[in-house]
C-alpha cells in the first residue's frame, strides 16, 4: 500500500514537473518568432522548422538551460529577430524611443500654438472672438430651428 | 519662435512662422515617404544572419555518397568555400542547380552540399538526375546542423573564407546576378588574401 501511494505521488511529481515545463515552454515559445511563418510565433506555427525548433528548445529546457539560455543560443544563430520583444540596443534606441520622442514633438507643437494663441495681437483675437460670437449665434439660430 | 525679440516688427516673424506651418509638416511626411518607399524593395523574408564574421559552427556529418565517410568543419581548413544547403523535395532547390554546376564546372571553388532534412537516397537519386555539382556532400537527417547554421529557407549559401570564418550567406536561390556582383568577387578576394 505505501509503496503504491509511493509511486502514485512520484508520478503525481513527475506530470507536475511536466506540467511546469509545457507551461515554461509556451510561455517561451509564444515570444519567439517563426522565421518561415514571419507572423507567427514559434509556438503557433506548423512549420516543420518550428516543430525542429520546439524539439531543440525542449532538450534545451530539460538540460537544466534557463530561458534566457535559450533565447541566446537562438538569437546566435537567427539574430535578434527571432525575438518578438526586441533587446534595448544602441541599433533599437529608435525603436524604443522613437514614438516617445513624437510624443514629446507632438506636445511641443501643440505648446508652441498655444503660446501663440495667448500671444495674438488684439485685433486678430477680436477678429477670432467675432468669429467665435457668429458661431455662437449660428448655433444658437440653429437651436431655434430646430426647436420650432 | 522670436515673436518676442522683435515686437517692433510682427509681420517678420509671422512670416517665418507661416513657412514653418506647412514646411515642417512636408518634412515630415518626405521623411515617411522616403522610409516606406525604402521599404518597398525590401524583402522581410531576408533576415540578416548574426553568423556573418562569425566562425562556422562545428559539424561532423556523414557523406552522402559515402556513408561511413564523415567530413567535419575542421577539414576546410584553408580553402575558401562554399556551402550550399539544399533538399531534393525543395522546389527553388532546382532554380539554382544549373548555375552550381556550371560554378564546379569552372573550377573557381569548391562546394560542399549540405542535404538538409532530406532522404540521402532520394539525394542521391537528385544529384544523378541534375547533376552533382559538389566536391563533397554531407547529409543533416535531422536538421541540426541547419539550426547551428540558422538555416531557414532552403536554399541557402554560405561563403566562408580560409580561416573557417562566415564571409556571406545567400539567403534562397542563387542568381547569376548574385554570383556575378557578390558571391565571386568575394570569393576571388578570400583567395588572394
Amino acid at each position: 500500500m505505501r509503496l503504491v501511494v509511493v509511486a502514485l505521488s512520484l508520478a503525481a511529481t513527475a506530470a507536475f514537473a511536466d506540467d511546469a515545463l509545457d507551461a515554461r515552454l509556451k510561455a517561451l515559445e509564444g515570444e519567439l518568432r517563426c522565421l518561415v511563418c514571419q507572423n507567427q510565433t514559434l509556438a503557433e506555427s506548423e512549420a516543420p522548422l518550428a516543430a525542429d525548433l520546439r524539439k531543440e528548445v525542449r532538450e534545451l529546457a530539460q538540460a537544466g538551460k534557463s530561458d534566457d539560455d535559450i533565447r541566446t543560443y537562438l538569437v546566435a544563430r537567427y539574430g535578434d529577430f527571432v525575438l518578438y520583444k526586441p533587446p534595448v540596443k544602441p541599433v533599437t534606441y529608435l525603436l524604443w524611443f522613437g514614438p516617445f520622442l513624437l510624443l514629446a514633438g507632438g506636445v511641443a507643437v501643440w505648446l508652441a500654438v498655444l503660446r501663440r494663441r495667448a500671444r495674438m495681437p488684439a485685433d486678430e483675437a477680436d477678429a477670432s472672438t467675432a468669429a467665435a460670437a457668429a458661431a455662437n449665434a449660428d448655433v444658437a439660430r440653429a437651436r431655434e430651428l430646430l426647436e420650432d | 519662435m522670436s515673436d518676442t525679440a522683435m515686437p517692433t516688427n510682427p509681420a517678420q516673424p509671422r512670416k517665418t512662422s507661416n513657412v514653418l506651418r506647412w514646411s515642417l509638416p512636408l518634412a515630415v511626411f518626405a521623411i515617411i515617404v522616403a522610409f516606406l518607399f525604402v521599404g518597398l524593395f525590401r524583402d522581410p523574408r531576408e533576415v540578416p544572419s548574426p553568423l556573418i564574421g562569425k566562425p562556422v559552427p562545428s559539424f561532423s556529418l556523414a557523406e552522402l555518397h559515402r556513408p561511413d565517410q564523415r567530413l567535419t568543419s575542421a577539414d576546410m581548413r584553408g580553402h575558401v568555400w562554399l556551402l550550399n544547403v539544399w533538399a531534393s523535395w525543395c522546389v527553388s532547390c532546382r532554380e539554382e542547380h544549373p548555375l552550381l554546376v556550371a560554378l564546379a564546372k569552372a573550377n573557381v571553388v569548391p562546394v560542399i552540399g549540405l542535404a538538409y532534412k532530406d532522404d540521402p537516397a532520394d539525394g542521391r537519386k537528385w544529384l544523378a538526375s541534375n547533376g552533382d555539382p559538389y566536391r563533397a556532400s554531407i547529409v543533416d537527417r535531422d536538421g541540426r546542423v541547419g539550426i547551428d547554421f540558422g538555416v531557414y529557407g532552403v536554399p541557402e549559401t554560405f561563403v566562408i573564407d580560409k580561416a573557417g570564418i562566415i564571409r556571406y550567406k545567400q539567403i534562397g536561390p542563387l542568381t547569376a546576378e548574385a554570383l556575378d556582383t557578390t558571391i565571386l568577387p568575394l570569393v576571388r578576394k578570400l583567395q588572394q588574401s
